[in-house]
């Protein structure tokens, strides 16, 4: 059973590398859609690939989140990336082996994968 | 949906909706009575005897992206299609509770599923919200309350990845104690 000192210590851990980002800049946020068409079209094990992602890279200046109905249930699972100062990015019909191609290439050097995204499948 | 935990966390969206800020999951697994019960509670806004009525209907929905609302008849199918049952009560103003009642060897019953993946999600992406999730499996039972943990995380926040990923393995290992 994994004990309370397992818990201190990840705290303490975790409390050297919190606060190392200030402010908005450069934080990106990766929002899955997770209403009923999204969750039943797969939309968990995309969310969970990414927080698997960002925390073997240790990207500290990245958040996962969720949202409700986008309104384009088709095309679930969706993920829009949202960057200060850049627009929004929506990827499509998301599976998990899509999600390390997108960390690599769009979120760590910034260049989004274009091939997943909305624009292409229209 | 092919798990029962896609189920749970679509129900707990709904709580989330209606602004819940304590929400309650509990699985029992009473297996001599042959019976897995999901009840959600949780502390939201609650619905009016009108939408309480209405929320069972595919076609009864808040959203206004589309016309129907599948998650709620959705899970009360899933539940009678094994021989078992389905409640919601709510009251305006105070909140909702959800029954999802299984038949456990019935051959439609589908399984509970990654409930990690699930409880681990919603502890993530609403880290303003607590949660209160208790397993039960015959008499073996574990509570995991983020209330407690964020007590412990002293202003960690309960979403930094690494804290949901220990807190996904704490539910694994839980899992596989009780039932073992």
């Amino acid at each position: 059973m994994k004990s309370l000192a397992e818990l201190q210590a990840l705290r303490d851990k975790v409390k050297g590398t919190v606060g190392i980002r200030d402010g908005e800049e450069g934080k990106i946020r990766i929002v899955v859609g997770m209403a009923t068409c999204g969750i039943a079209a797969g939309a968990r094990p995309v969310l969970s690939a990414f927080t698997e992602e960002i925390a073997k890279r240790s990207l500290h200046h990245v958040a996962v989140t969720q949202t409700g109905c986008i309104g384009i249930c088709q095309y679930e699972p969706v993920v829009e990336v949202h960057e200060a100062g850049k627009e929004k990015v929506t990827y499509v019909k998301m599976t998990p082996d899509k999600v390390a191609k997108i960390v690599a290439e769009h979120i760590v050097n910034g260049n989004p994968v274009t091939e997943y995204t909305i624009g292409s499948i229209k | 949906m092919q798990e029962i935990s896609l189920n749970i966390l679509d129900a707990v969206q709904n709580s989330i909706k209606a602004g819940a800020l304590l929400i309650q999951i509990e699985i029992n697994e009473a297996i001599t009575q042959n019976r897995l019960t999901v009840c959600v509670t949780d502390n939201g806004c609650g619905m009016n005897a009108e939408q309480l009525n209405a929320v069972t209907d595919p076609f009864f929905t808040t959203r206004k992206t589309r016309k129907v609302g599948l998650g709620v008849p959705f899970f009360k199918m899933a539940a009678e299609m094994t021989g078992g049952s389905f409640d919601i009560h709510s009251e305006l103003g105070v909140g909702t509770k959800l029954c999802a009642e299984f038949v456990y060897d019935n051959i439609d019953r589908m399984p509970l599923g990654s409930m990690e993946d699930t409880v681990g999600l919603l502890i993530q992406c609403n880290p303003g919200v607590d949660f209160v999730y208790k397993h039960i499996y015959e008499n073996k039972s574990y509570v995991l309350d983020t209330r407690e943990i964020k007590k412990v995380l002293e202003g960690v926040p309960i979403e930094h990845v690494e804290v949901v990923l220990y807190l996904k393995n704490v539910i694994t290992e839980n899992d596989n104690d009780i039932k073992s």
